[in-house]
């Protein structure tokens, strides 16, 4: 099953956010559909649509994986099921 | 992408910084095939169907909670009104039902199961009877067991011989869990109109219409409406605030509603209902009372107070109706006392009395709800509450409880103390002016006309 879900990240500006975040994505064959990411003072801002393959990596996991990359880098990641956005904000 | 950066980041801040929450996910079960004269069958068919119906229901409402990012408060299940079953039984004592009930509750790691329940409002049956004769012990045996009976409706009136019945119950259920700031009385509720697919505490039932396992969400959020309230210029008009809190709770029955959704396709079961509800909860910034003082009021139950109260609960019925097709349950704004931070301080400070609440209680859902009065108020007056709070439901045809704890040995000042989800509240003055007469005429009010309204 494929499921569309937004990643934000949110924290420090650092060196390698991008680097690992994908790098956690690609190993749980997760595909990145679309990227924004844009600095407001110090404060780095990211958010990705992803496609999580549950077949290959279930939605859980992927989002263990996530935290424990964002406790490394010190940012708050967030996956969540797109729906949510979809059904909260359009008619 | 088609969902802005800005909707993103406006979903993380209601849910991070704004208490948006789901209030509850219930799952209602009919216990019809229970039915038993043999009470220690009946027990344990009612245990065995509880448990194995409702054993994914909690990892499932996690499971949706981690994927959608949304935390869900409370997993609840509502069950047939037991008096239908008491009905059955060949004995008196219901207990065993109950016990049953609550050590399913803690197998399955809900929260609260509802629906030890009757409806007393023409009439009382044997099964009612008995039911109403158990609550005491019921309540005061169990942890998660919640009892709710009706008294009046519209189309009946109002059974004043029930009235005073509870009344004397709601007292014992105070004798009964004395040790324990009389919590009995936090799980039970006496309602006028009762509704019969609530997934609200206590007055939770699966009613006799419903399908045999269905899923009813109670959407919350004070905290996200209060934010959106105070963002606003203080400028801003009242038809600018109506249409502020209108999208907001349009937002927050989605999330509502895909929840709903989402819980009924993996349990296999029904999607009931959403619950167009403002529910406090005891954390801070989820409240209504705040949302009331966001709009102006200087502090909640001073003047002012029904107005803004009619305007938020309007303007949420009106933007969640939007958000969703299958309105029911009580929908309208809660006002429990002990479970709201801002209601606690307003009944401190003197600002909201129990007089006030009564008016608020004809503009919103659902009653008098979770207030603690001194232990010593007569069973008399309980009654002439329930009975004023009935009359409000009765005349103007929408659904009203009471849920008023008589704590037993405290008086006005005092404090009772829950934790959890039921909270805590200052001990409320009562007027001391019902007499004893008019609680132990009983019978029957008429029902009342419905045309020639005013």
């Amino acid at each position: 099953m494929r499921t569309l879900a937004i990643l934000s990240v949110l924290g420090e500006d650092r060196v390698g956010i991008v680097a690992n975040v994908s790098r956690v994505l690609a190993e749980c064959s997760t595909n990145i559909e679309d990227i924004r990411q844009t600095i407001i003072g110090s404060t780095f801002s990211m958010t990705m649509l992803v496609t999580v393959d549950e077949d290959a990596t279930a939605f859980d996991e992927v989002q263990r994986r996530l935290e424990e990359v964002g406790t490394e880098l010190g940012m708050q990641i967030t996956l969540q099921r797109e729906d949510v956005f979809r059904f909260m904000h359009r008619i | 992408m088609h969902i802005t950066p800005e909707e993103i980041v406006e979903t993380l801040t209601m849910v991070t910084q704004q208490n948006l929450d789901i209030r509850t996910v219930t799952l209602g079960l009919s216990l019809a095939s229970c039915a038993d004269s043999d009470m220690e069958v009946m027990a344990r068919r009612v245990y065995d169907h509880v448990t194995s119906s409702a054993e994914r229901l909690v990892p499932v409402a996690e499971q949706i909670e981690r994927e959608f990012g949304i935390p869900i408060c409370n997993k609840r299940i509502s069950v047939t009104p037991v008096a239908q079953l008491a009905a059955v039984s060949s004995t008196d004592d219901i207990t065993p039902i109950a016990l049953a009930l609550d050590r399913a509750a803690h197998e399955v790691g809900i929260d609260f199961l509802g629906g030890f329940s009757a409806m007393a409002h023409k009439g009382m049956g044997t099964g009612s009877t008995r039911l109403i004769a158990s609550i005491p012990e019921a309540l005061s045996i169990t942890e998660r067991v919640c009892a709710s009976v009706n008294v009046a409706t519209t189309r009946a009136g109002i059974n004043m011989d029930a009235v005073m019945t509870m009344a004397e119950t709601v007292k014992a259920c105070a004798a009964l869990t004395a040790d324990r700031d009389s919590i009995g009385c936090a799980k039970l509720v006496v309602f006028a109109n009762m509704v019969e697919d609530n997934p609200f505490m206590a007055g939770a039932v699966h009613g006799y219409g419903e399908p045999s396992a269905v899923i009813n969400v109670g959407i919350s959020g004070p905290g996200v409406v209060r934010a959106i309230v105070d963002a606003l210029p203080k400028d801003a008009d009242m038809t600018a605030i109506a249409e502020a809190i209108k999208a907001t709770s349009f937002k927050i029955t989605r999330a509502g509603e895909l929840v709903a959704r989402e819980a009924a396709k993996r349990l296999g079961v029904a999607m009931g209902i959403v619950d167009l509800s403002l529910a406090p909860t005891p954390a801070e910034g989820d409240s209504v009372a705040e949302i009331i003082e966001a709009m102006g009021v200087g502090r909640c139950g001073g003047p002012g107070t029904t107005a803004a109260l009619a305007l938020l609960n309007d303007a949420v019925k009106k933007g969640g109706a939007m958000g969703t097709s299958s309105i029911g349950g009580l929908s309208g704004a809660f006002i429990p006392v002990s479970e709201d931070q801002g209601m606690i301080r307003a009944a401190e400070s003197g600002a909201l009395t129990i007089e006030k609440l009564e008016a608020m209680t004809a503009v919103c859902s659902v009653g008098l709800d979770m207030i603690a009065i001194p232990g010593d108020t007569t069973a008399e007056t309980i009654a002439g509450v329930i009975a004023d709070e009935c009359a409000i439901g009765v005349i103007n045809n929408k659904t009203t409880a009471v849920r008023l704890i008589p704590a037993v040995g405290k008086s006005v000042g005092d404090r009772v103390k829950f934790g959890g989800l039921l909270g805590e509240a200052p001990v409320m003055a009562v007027n001391q002016w019902a007499g004893t007469v008019f609680a132990r005429r009983g019978g029957r009010f008429p029902a009342p006309l419905q045309s020639l309204r005013n």
